[in-house]
């Protein structure tokens, strides 16, 4: 059973939480995520990226937005509360530039909404590893930020904040500031975390220079083992699964199109799943109860 | 009784839910003999002296014997000689594929020109295993002395329950690490319901337990610990390599990435280990196809086709691009296949999957196939017939042609060896691997495949696995 250690309402539809798994703080490596599971007799499995962890304490650090069933009634659950399930650490780590005998460059990190979670390690461990490194946080408002201040940690005057309404920073895409930056610097690597179309388009930005871009994809997943190809997406014209051989790969590779719609398969159920458990909440709301069925 | 009164005995027939029914409902389908059945079934055995049968069980269990405490009505007796081989007999008994292991070789299916006309051992089997667990008489085990020796098996199928419950039995502290939420592998996951109750998984997990054995679900070796840190810094004295073949194999065919197409693994997955066949209660969505198209001729296949018409398709085929005789799969699943409504495109083979124009299937177009020279497998090799395309319509496409080893311990283990097919690679006496690098530990493999007796049967192999460094 993994615990609930603290939960913090960051807005509206995002949370935070630690959880207690020892061993996933203890082997986690930037990049890679979790399995949980709210409900281990009828729930469904769902990935979420590790935002941080603490090997001492045994926890690791979860973000996320109330996007779908599992996600709204993982956001119920309260310090005290256990998950019956959580697997991990999975995916391949993050290849930091700068270990391994290479050479440390000038990285640019591009987080969108909660994908700043996931890019919180790997833009530490750039850092620790002596690259130069911007980060470009993405929010549609001001109030939609999450760990900005631990960005700026590592950033410090390379922190570039884009709002859609020009609530915080700049108003405008991330992509305006990454195109500068590409042609203003000779950039080596631009890791891009967030919604698929903000990583796409990050790659569609950085094409023309020639910059390698990593980015992390957040496929439909069951087991997150290699067992059932759920989450298959294309990458130079091959099938790869995102859970073995991902979650990061050459966003100049990647087949976005096809992702998008993959992405989208189980909509309708995903859709009226949600609209019940909203129903049931409504519900308990009134009886003062907890989710169940 | 002489031989002759023995062969005058009729095959006891094995009472099922009606086709009609049964296609609509996830009960089992077949619903195990009577006592007077059993008796009846097993008194049909020769008692050959030679025991033909016995060399085509993987784990060899004494079949007469145990066949004749069966016919003389002593049940208990007869578990208890299936018991000293074989642990699963529930499970074995169901899944088995006996017309091409123990009743190929029986000498009344012999004496009758006709498999199917063999002493029914594996029905015989699940009844004497369904009848000690229903009304809890099932004997306890002893366990061997503690010895002190740490096992690791990682993976909760067939062949790590035989290899979990040998080495608890030996006196060694076993640990059995699962990377899903639940335990029994590909008997949770990938057989349905109505073929392996899963509450007979259940009793077989819980007597792991009974043993001592310590379960770690939500556990991947690989990720969550390395293998190698098992040995090094967790003290464990063995690890066996359970993790079977994990890794669901795709035609490699134009639209195979298309929405509506899956691998029979997250197919079944889906339906079967995350309960999407309970509608309007599980969250885990299914992919309700009208028309279903299931490519492959094994177990798998007949599992997902006969799946997809419990969840509501309208047509399902099942394409294959052999004959009938060359189907891998049991010929009990391809009879109840058939009956309940599958049909059955032979000598057919998928060559591409049509879209719609948004990203989802609207047809499979396949190619009319003839068989030419027997192949490496010994099986008559299908050609293509060119110009003979044509289109089924399906809004779903299921692959079920097989699976390859999960890389993922080889991949997290320095040092271990595998083939070019990413198999481990052991030492065929013991099934052991290499010394990984620069230690005495070893590692074993026990990939057998999970239907076929063949799993349990190489978790058997690694009873005295930790005294055999």
């Amino acid at each position: 059973m993994n615990r609930i250690i603290s939960k913090k309402q960051l807005s509206d539809n995002v949370f935070r939480m630690d959880v207690e798994a020892p061993l996933v703080a203890r082997e986690r490596q930037p990049g890679q995520f979790v399995i949980l599971m709210v409900d281990d007799r009828l729930g469904e499995r769902i990935p979420l990226t590790i935002a941080d962890a603490d090997p001492a304490r045994g926890t690791v650090t979860l973000i996320f937005q109330t996007v779908g069933a599992t996600t709204l009634k993982l956001a119920q659950l309260n310090v005290g509360d256990a998950l019956p399930a959580l697997l991990g650490p999975l995916g391949r780590p993050t290849s930091i530039r700068g270990r391994n005998g290479e050479r440390p460059g000038r990285v640019v990190c591009v987080g969108g909404g909660i994908g700043v979670a996931p890019m919180h390690p790997i833009a530490q461990a750039l850092k620790a590893a002596g690259n130069d490194v911007t980060i470009i946080m993405g929010a549609r408002n001001k109030g939609l930020f999450v760990m900005e201040e631990e960005m700026r940690a590592i950033a410090g005057e390379n922190l570039v904040l884009m709002t859609d309404d020009g609530s915080s920073g700049r108003k405008g895409l991330v992509t305006d500031p990454l195109k500068e930056l590409c042609e203003r610097h000779a950039v080596d690597e631009v890791i891009a975390i967030g919604p698929p179309i903000m990583m796409k388009f990050c790659a569609l930005a950085t094409k023309p220079f020639g910059v390698k871009t990593t980015v992390s994809l957040n496929t439909i997943m069951i087991d997150g083992t290699g067992m059932c190809g759920g989450c298959r997406v294309s990458v130079g014209g091959e099938t790869k699964f995102v859970c073995v051989d991902g979650p990061e790969f050459d966003g100049h590779q990647v087949d976005w199109d096809l992702m998008l719609t993959r992405m989208a398969a189980f909509k309708p159920q995903e859709f009226a799943a949600k609209d019940h458990v909203c129903n049931l909440l409504k519900v308990e709301k009134w009886n003062g109860g907890k989710v169940g069925r | 009784m002489t031989p002759k009164e023995r062969m005058a005995l009729p095959p006891q027939e094995m009472p099922q839910q009606d086709p009609a029914v049964r296609a609509h409902n996830m009960n089992e389908v077949a619903l195990g003999y009577t006592a007077e059945m059993a008796k009846a079934e097993a008194s049909r055995c020769l008692q050959c002296p030679t025991k033909p049968c016995m060399q085509g069980c993987p784990v060899a269990i004494n079949i007469p014997g145990f066949l004749a405490k069966a016919a003389a009505g002593d049940f208990a007796g007869a578990l208890r000689v299936i018991k000293e081989t074989s642990l699963l007999p529930a499970v074995c008994g169901r899944v088995c594929p006996q017309e091409k292991q123990c009743q190929k070789f029986c000498t009344m299916g012999k004496l009758l020109k006709d498999v199917e006309k063999s002493v029914a051992i594996g029905r015989v089997e699940r009844f004497c295993a369904d009848l000690a667990r229903e009304t809890g008489a099932e004997e306890p085990v002893a366990c061997a002395p503690k010895t002190g020796r740490k096992v690791a098996v990682i993976g909760s199928g067939p062949a790590s329950i035989t290899c979990a419950a040998d080495c608890a039995k030996a006196g060694h502290a076993v640990t059995l690490f699962e990377a899903f939420h639940k335990c029994g592998g590909v008997l949770v996951y990938g057989i349905p319901e109505f073929r392996l109750p899963k509450a007979i998984v259940q009793h077989e997990i819980e007597g792991l337990e009974k043993l001592g054995v310590t379960i770690d679900t939500n556990y991947v070796v690989g990720r969550t610990r390395k293998l190698k840190d098992l040995l090094e810094k967790d003290g464990f004295d063995a690890v066996f390599v359970g993790t079977g073949a994990g890794l669901p194999k795709f035609m490699g065919i134009e639209g195979e990435n298309l929405n509506g197409v899956f691998s029979a693994n997250e197919y079944l997955t889906r339906a079967n280990l995350m309960k999407a066949y309970r509608e309007g209660q599980a969250d885990t969505p299914f992919w309700h196809g009208k028309k279903v198209a299931v490519l492959g001729g094994g177990n798998v296949a007949m599992d997902a086709s006969r799946m997809a018409l419990r969840l509501g398709a309208e047509k399902v085929y099942l394409v294959y691009r052999r004959s009938e005789a060359e189907m891998p799969a049991r010929r009990e699943e391809v009879h109840h296949a058939k009956e309940e409504g599958v049909e059955f495109h032979l000598l057919e083979n998928a060559k591409r999957i049509l879209g719609d124009g948004h990203g989802a299937v609207a047809g499979l177009e396949c190619l009319k196939y003839e068989l030419g020279a027997p192949d490496a497998s010994g099986r008559r090799s299908p050609v293509a017939i060119p110009g003979s395309e044509f289109t089924l319509d399906v809004d779903t496409v299921v692959v079920a042609v097989g699976n390859a080893s999960n890389p993922l311990i080889p991949a997290t283990t320095e040092g271990l060896e595998v083939n070019r097919r990413g198999n481990i690679v052991v030492n065929p006496e013991t099934n052991m691997t290499r010394r990984l690098r620069g230690r005495r530990h070893r590692a074993r493999r026990g990939d057998g495949h999970p239907r076929d007796g063949r799993g349990p049967a190489r978790g058997r192999r690694h009873q005295r696995l930790p005294h055999q460094r």
